[in-house]
């Protein structure tokens, strides 16, 4: 067993970014440019993020043509040439100290502990996922998943791939398999953009995002797949693998139209209902946080992206999912102000980047109230579904906990189902749980019951325990397989 | 004959706190024919309930009142789960075991003692020490076998014990209802008010927990109940490598203290869905919600010392709770002379789980008039003066 080190012997350093996606990279090269010493932490082999994930040794996925491949290319640059960058590292705790706050990692076997006077909290989200029935079969994968497969690895996830949920990630999800050999069957959105229309001064004002996505459908019609709008994929099957999907036509509240159900052959599924934020450090950190507009919980932050914990800044999806864009705009603000005295006011400066803020968060509010998550998708669901794979709990026994043992929350029915309490910590399964025990014991969803996570990441005893010998005994028996639900989704 | 639709009659008792010991004091009294309601200001099990290991253990208590009620409440425990089960009850029995030599002198004189109370504690060799946990450290001195150690999952024993009282016992269950102050009669306490109104009610019983000294508070009288933090580890679900309730000798000293300062010692068992619980820490903090590093860093070096096999298992969680401490380590359970019709069954420590059944079963009898099992006079409110 590796022995912990502290990297404490490298002296204090000024602003500590945890995330090393567009937020994170905007947030450590704004911070250097004010004159600060920034340490940048991240559990990704390269910097990027999800969004300009990529293979190491590689550039990001569509370089050249990529409008946003320069923008990373010098903030990556920055990063690597001026900022002490941790790749690989997971942060599974992090806490104040004497002198500002300690961010613990866990980096190839060995724990290294981080110092900083201040923070800036870049983390992301993670794909939001709902159950339905056949969800635990192999072949099944979240939006996000099968992107990172491809960005990250260059493969794709199966030869026939349907694709499903709502949102437009789901465009250029497909149109990336559709472009590198699968053939994408079908492109389920279940809400209608026609409501878009409502929203068009939001969308003229950020029209560059908006042709991108326009750019995708292009891409797919040149692989011949025009996208339908509220359809959704309800069902997987097959023996031990995805062999088919159950697509339906929806009402606009996602309930199934009668007759509309067919059944359609594919090897692979990619499905995405949003995203999550990834609060686990600011919980940890006492941080407030609030409801966004797309139901998630969010962290709570003022014009210079700071929190109301003194010295903690935030930036990027956890303070609302709104896209790269939003998130290099608010990783510049969290890392002028983490920066602190060193860095010049420059009011033209502020307002332009608080401009551009409010600008693109409109568009943001606009995509989330396009497409929402609709109450309807509870009724694709039948008794024996699994709504959590880790801990395989039931439709059926979160029922029981509400009406029979008298549950009344998300968190009361973790705590009598297990549901949430495996591998993925409620990281999969939290909002399909969270809204299951909202609708049957008849209260508001509380997607609280699931953010707070305070082991970010697994840890073995003996390195948490800073114990030196090895044991002599060889560890355990490897887990369960079916316990052990860490492949994507 | 006629028939006269029921009017809602008002309950014979209210019992404020759905935890494990607010679900037994419900249970017992609705099978001793008393109507009952519980209030609750949260969902059921969710305070130090929802927190806990559940422990039933008699190995951690030296001969005296507690070891008395808690002997009690092991056979209860027993008899309700052949009763109603569903509550993942294990007789797994304990072993408490010591790295030295003085400890395990320690741990001998107080078997000696239990012994005599009636608890059955076996000597175990260091030699033997494998045949009860293989993957136990090979250098301890020696420990000492309680076959009447048991566990169970308290969420579910809450829930269960509740669901049955609503069942057939007709009691009613009333969660997110917070009790603001309780009704009087002169100096009787008679009844609660709460945030959906009032409960009239012959008997009201603070079953509040770590929060019972307020509850007290509302009646004007003076419960010193006060939080002492600990943390569990949870680590990924393993195959079998801890069979018993294992802790070391340390445990049965941090509990007795009084220090408010930051004790641990190692206790560590399997469950049933596969995860190890690592406990244990207490300290005297208020409510302080954070979770410092170096306190998990302690329980889990602590937990490899005695199962170095455990050094590479993942932890995947950790939780905190508040037990409610009293200064003299013993819970308060009987009816509060300085406010009639007030009864109070609080202030377990972290022995909640495993006093429940019994506080259930003595609360319910004071209740009815009757004599209890177990001496109450140790456990009387008023002894703080």
């Amino acid at each position: 067993m590796a022995i912990s080190r502290d990297s404490s012997a490298d002296a204090r350093v000024d602003v500590l970014v945890l995330g090393a996606g567009p937020a994170g990279l905007a947030a450590a090269t704004a911070a250097v440019h004010a004159g600060a010493r920034v340490t940048v932490v991240d559990a990704g082999p390269t910097p990027g993020g999800q969004y300009w994930r990529h293979p190491p040794g590689s550039s990001p996925p569509g370089i050249g043509q990529h409008p946003t491949t320069r923008v990373y290319r010098m903030l990556a640059e920055t990063v690597r040439a001026r900022t002490r960058y941790l790749s690989g590292h997971d942060v599974w705790a992090v806490e104040r100290d004497d002198d500002g706050f300690a961010a613990h990692t866990v980096h190839e076997g060995a724990e290294v502990t981080v110092h900083a006077r201040r923070l800036v909290l870049a983390t992301g989200a993670h794909d939001r996922s709902l159950p339905f029935p056949g969800w635990d079969l192999p072949g099944v994968y979240s939006a996000g998943g099968a992107q990172s497969l491809w960005k990250g690895h260059r493969v794709t996830i199966g030869p026939r791939v349907a694709v499903g949920g709502t949102g437009p990630f789901l465009l250029p999800v497909a149109a990336d398999l559709a472009a590198h050999g699968a053939r994408v069957v079908g492109v389920f959105e279940a809400n209608h953009p026609r409501s878009w229309s409502r929203h068009l001064p939001a969308v003229t004002s950020s029209v560059g995002t908006f042709l991108r996505g326009a750019g995708h459908v292009a891409t797919l019609s040149r692989h011949r797949v025009r996208p339908r709008v509220r359809h959704a994929v309800v069902a997987a099957h097959g023996d031990d693998h995805v062999e088919a999907v159950t697509v339906v036509r929806l009402t606009p509240e996602w309930t199934v139209v009668p007759g509309s159900s067919r059944v359609v052959e594919c090897d692979a599924v990619a499905v995405g209902w949003g995203f999550t934020p990834r609060l686990e450090l600011p919980l940890a950190l006492g941080c407030t946080t609030r409801l966004g507009a797309d139901g998630s919980l969010v962290v709570r932050v003022d014009d210079h992206q700071a929190t109301d914990v003194t010295g903690v800044y935030a930036a990027g999806e956890v303070c609302g999912v709104g896209g790269a864009a939003l998130a290099v705009v608010e990783g510049e603000l969290a890392g002028l102000a983490a920066a602190g005295a060193r860095a010049v006011p420059d009011r033209d400066r502020l307002a332009r980047l608080l401009g551009r803020r409010a600008q693109l968060r409109r568009f943001a509010q606009a995509i989330h109230e396009v497409y929402p998550v609709r109450p309807g998708w509870l009724s694709w669901l039948r008794p024996d579904t699994l709504v959590c794979r880790c801990e395989e709990v039931t439709v059926a026994t979160v029922t029981n906990a509400v009406h029979e043992l008298g549950a009344t929350d998300a968190r009361s029915v973790k705590l009598l189902t297990r549901a949430g309490m495996g591998w993925c910590q409620g990281r999969m399964c939290g909002t399909g749980v969270a809204a299951l025990a909202g609708a049957e014991a008849g209260t508001a969803a509380t997607p609280h019951a699931f953010a707070e996570r305070p082991v970010a990441t697994p840890i073995p005893l003996g390195l948490l325990g800073r114990v030196e010998k090895p044991p002599l005994q060889p560890g355990p028996a490897p887990v369960p397989s079916h316990n052990r639900k860490d492949r994507p989704l | 004959m006629c028939h006269i639709a029921p009017v809602p009659a008002a309950p014979d008792v209210v019992v404020i706190g759905a935890g494990v010991v607010g679900a037994a004091c419900a249970w017992h009294a609705a099978r001793a024919g008393l109507r009952v309601t519980v209030v609750d200001r949260g969902p059921v099990a969710s305070g130090t309930t929802g927190a806990g290991e559940g422990n039933i253990l008699v190995s951690d208590k030296p001969a005296g009142p507690e070891l008395e009620l808690a002997l009690l409440s092991a056979r209860l425990w027993s008899d309700l789960a052949a009763e109603l089960g569903g509550f993942e009850h294990h007789d797994k029995g304990g072993l408490v075991v010591a790295a030295s030599e003085s400890a395990h002198q320690n741990l001998l004189d107080t078997g000696l003692g239990q012994q005599a109370a009636g608890v059955t504690a076996t000597p175990v060799a260091p030699d033997d020490l494998p045949g009860y946990e293989p993957h136990l450290a090979g250098d301890l001195a020696g420990g000492m076998y309680y076959p009447q150690d048991a566990q169970v999952q308290p969420m579910l024993a809450a829930a269960r014990m509740l669901a049955d009282a609503r069942g057939h016992g007709g009691a009613e269950l009333r969660t997110g209802v917070q009790v603001t102050g309780l009704l009087r009669d002169g100096e009787r306490v008679v009844g609660v008010d709460t945030t959906s109104g009032s409960i009239p009610a012959a008997a009201v019983v603070n079953a509040a927990g770590t929060w019972g000294g307020q509850v007290a508070e509302l009646a004007g009288v003076h419960l010193p109940v006060l939080p002492r933090r600990g943390f569990v580890l949870v680590t990924e679900p393993v195959p079998v490598l801890v069979r018993h309730k294992v802790y070391a000798a340390e445990y049965v000293s941090d509990v007795a203290s009084a220090d408010a300062g930051l004790h641990t010692s190692p206790v560590v068992e399997g469950t049933d869905a596969g995860p190890i619980l690592i406990g244990s820490s207490r300290e005297r903090v208020g409510f302080d919600r954070s979770m410092p590093a170096e306190i998990l860093r302690t329980l889990a070096a602590a937990a490899v010392r005695l199962f170095p096999v455990l050094a590479r298992v993942n932890v995947i969680r950790a939780y905190r709770g508040f037990r409610p401490y009293c200064p003299d380590h013993l819970p308060v359970i009987g009816p509060d002379p300085r406010a009639p019709g007030l009864w109070h069954a609080c202030g377990h420590e972290g022995a909640g789980v495993c006093l429940a059944a019994a506080t259930g079963h003595v609360i319910a009898a004071s209740l009815a008039g009757r004599s209890t099992e177990v001496d109450l006079v140790p456990f009387r409110p008023e002894r703080f003066g």
